[in-house]
């Protein structure tokens, strides 16, 4: 397992968190119960398992909900 | 496609708002219905792309979102062609949208510019021995880095060569440079101000301790309360459950219009925005003012306090003792003076360092014969004088005579909760000093806004003895003060005011020694500066241990508490009053609702900003 920290641009509407968080989700290899959509500081945080799963096709993923990633870390 | 409206969202919003007032332009001015509903045609595909987007984007990860209500209604009034109504609904909708971003980003501020003093680039030592720019995130520990004038200092780390004074206001709150040199630790985000330095990195990235803190402020503005956790399970049911509604309201009344109005109506942005919106100003207010509250379950806490219970030495007191009160008697003073430092200088008893201080600089004399009295003091012959130094006990066994005028300075000392230090030369007393812990300035005035604030009871709770806790009691005007108490007495003391009387309490006390009273009370408050400790104790954190924050921190939070309370009340009001006027009134419509539903969301953004100006009045 490892630690992700995604910095996305603002976050601004009511449901955005909502829906991040569905997409992560609805991806196999992320630890659900992790996943934290910091409203406030644009951030997403989880843990994923590296194997079936890269940290690019997570920023992918949000990507397609029309969410810019600005940054992303892998520890 | 997609990216391209998401990314001319706002140049969409715009030349949505034109083509509407193009619209209403030609049918006021030239009454031209044909360009009127064109314009408005236009302005309904266009406006409605990016919120069908994005509610294709939240139903494919089965979230039933605003948009989707939105989309929803939009379509249906376009097919029933009601034009004017479809398009004036975009525009609302993607206008409300652009204001609360701007808004946001306005609210968030206070706590962007924390953030944005992280450390981003370093100069590290490569395998040649150059050094080279890189970014921080590639710092490892134990890299070596060079640290210029007027940088920041990119990790945690200990300096290997150079001098310097560094600047650690992000982390202790003081301005003052202090100086740094082979050996002594520095921190990320602090800046050296002027001079080179060489460091190796000890902590880098979230474990240094600016990044805690920053992690800490930016956990803590999204943390949720019992109530907000509540209206997400709420709003997660809420948004299906209009759809649902409006469905079955168009099943038995076959009344579009009245279907999709109660779609927009419906919408539950004010409820949803309108906590953490309060909760992101107070937070951000905070730590502009060096006060970093740990989430908002500590806002309602603190907020609704009972109690503070502080620990004496070190948070009520300074914490090393001083001469607090002295007398002199007789003639030569001065000699005497001289040869009290003399004498002190010689030991190591704590009182010593308080006289010394107190003394300051004078000539030194050569001391002999010395002999340590236990439990008394010093006696000593500095040049050819007897010299007695210490308590009252000794100038007895010494056959000094105490006046009356003395004993009553003596009786007054003790009562002040002094510890005394008595000076004779040659059998005739000359100085009389008080020695104790004295208050730091000022908290006697943070006590009384505290108390006016709402604290019930100011407490405190000490290991010294009875005498001295009482005096300083007095002093401050508390509610009650114990003494005699080890650590796991006052967390005792703690449970049984939390369980026994069930009264909200904050703990104000020494990061190290105090833990369990910390970790026990509803609020934490650790004296302890930028330390680990004091950070991860306690649930509110003190920049620089400065008590005088308390009194902000606790308006603040009573502020922030009171500014959710108005939003979660503008916000369930507009929707009773909504739908109220659906029900029992026939000028309601999809335009006015969603005018109405944008309107509180901006209420509630704009009311939650009043609280980054928050300041504590003079009270």
């Amino acid at each position: 397992m490892k630690a992700a920290t995604i910095q996305l641009e603002d976050l601004a509407c009511p449901s955005c968190t909502q829906k991040i968080e569905g997409a992560l989700n609805s991806l196999e290899g992320i630890d659900e119960d992790s996943i934290k959509v910091l409203f406030n500081s644009s951030k997403v945080k989880f843990n994923f398992d590296e194997d079936g799963l890269s940290i690019e096709e997570i920023e992918l993923a949000i990507n397609r909900l029309g969410f810019d990633v600005i940054k992303s870390r892998v520890r | 496609m997609q990216r391209f409206i998401f990314k001319n969202k706002n140049r969409i919003t715009l030349i949505n708002g034109i083509l509407i007032a193009i619209a209403f332009i030609s049918k006021w001015a030239i009454n031209n219905m044909n360009i009127f509903t064109w314009a408005l045609i236009i302005a309904s595909i266009l406006g409605v792309a990016p919120i069908v987007i994005q509610a294709y984007q939240a139903l494919r990860v089965k979230v039933v979102s605003i948009d989707v209500l939105v989309t929803i209604a939009v379509v249906a009034a376009f097919l029933i062609q009601n034009f004017e109504e479809s398009a004036i609904v975009t525009f609302l909708f993607l206008f409300g949208a652009y204001l609360e971003q701007r808004t946001l980003h306005q609210t968030r501020s206070a706590i962007k510019e924390l953030t944005e003093m992280a450390p981003e680039s370093a100069l590290k030592q490569m395998d040649n021995g150059e050094f080279e720019e890189v970014e921080v995130d590639d710092v490892d520990i134990g890299d070596i880095l060079l640290v210029k004038t007027g940088a920041k200092i990119p990790v945690d780390g200990t300096v290997l060569s150079g001098e310097g004074s560094v600047n650690e206001a992000s982390i202790t709150g003081e301005s003052i440079p202090v100086a740094k040199e082979k050996g002594l630790k520095v921190f990320a985000g602090t800046i050296l101000d002027n001079g080179t330095i060489q460091i190796v990195a000890d902590r880098v990235g979230e474990d240094t301790t600016f990044g805690k803190i920053i992690e800490l402020v930016e956990e803590a503005q999204d943390s949720k309360s019992e109530a907000e956790r509540f209206i997400d399970r709420f709003s997660k049911y809420y948004t299906p459950a209009v759809l649902i509604i409006s469905f079955i309201v168009w099943l038995f009344s076959r009344d579009i219009e009245l279907a999709i109005t109660i779609l927009v109506l419906g919408c539950p942005g004010a409820l949803v925005i309108g906590v953490p919106v309060s909760n992101v100003a107070g937070i951000g207010n905070g730590a502009r003012n060096g006060v970093l509250l740990k989430g908002s379950e500590v806002i309602s806490d603190f907020s609704r306090l009972d109690t503070m219970v502080f620990d004496k030495t070190g948070t009520l007191t300074a914490g090393n003792p001083s001469v607090a009160e002295k007398e002199y008697y007789g003639d030569d003073i001065e000699k005497a003076l001289s040869y009290l430092a003399s004498v002190e200088r010689e030991s190591d008893h704590p009182l010593a360092k308080a006289v010394l201080e107190d003394i300051g600089e004078v000539t030194y004399l050569a001391v002999e014969d010395t002999e340590v009295i236990k439990g008394g003091g010093i006696i000593a012959n500095v040049d050819g004088h007897r010299i007695a130094v210490g308590n009252v006990a000794l100038m007895k066994r010494e056959k000094v005579e105490l006046s009356d005028r003395v004993k009553a300075d003596v009786a007054r000392f003790e009562r002040n909760g002094n510890s005394l230090v008595l000076t004779s030369v040659d059998g005739e007393l000359k100085i009389l000093m008080g020695v104790r812990d004295q208050i730091r300035p000022g908290v006697k005035e943070d006590l009384q806004r505290l108390r006016r604030l709402g604290v019930k009871n100011l407490i405190m709770l000490s290991g010294d003895n009875q005498g001295t806790v009482d005096a300083v009691s007095r002093e401050l005007g508390l509610t009650e003060a114990y003494g005699n108490m080890l650590p796991e007495d006052k967390s005792e003391y703690i449970r049984r005011l939390i369980e026994d009387e069930g009264q909200i309490v904050a703990f104000v006390g020494d990061g190290v020694n105090d833990s369990p009273s910390l970790a026990l009370a509803h609020i934490g408050i650790a004296m302890g500066g930028g330390t680990d400790v004091a950070i991860e104790t306690s649930d509110v954190v003190l920049m620089n241990s400065d008590f005088g924050r308390l009194p902000h921190a606790l308006g603040l939070t009573k502020a922030t508490a009171r500014n959710m309370k108005q939003n979660i009340f503008i916000a369930v009001g507009i929707v009773f009053i909504l739908l109220a006027s659906v029900l029992f009134s026939d000028w309601m419509n999809m335009s006015i609702g969603m005018l109405v539903h944008e309107g509180s969301i901006l209420a509630v953004i704009l009311n939650g900003m009043r609280l980054l100006r928050y300041n504590l009045k003079k009270i």
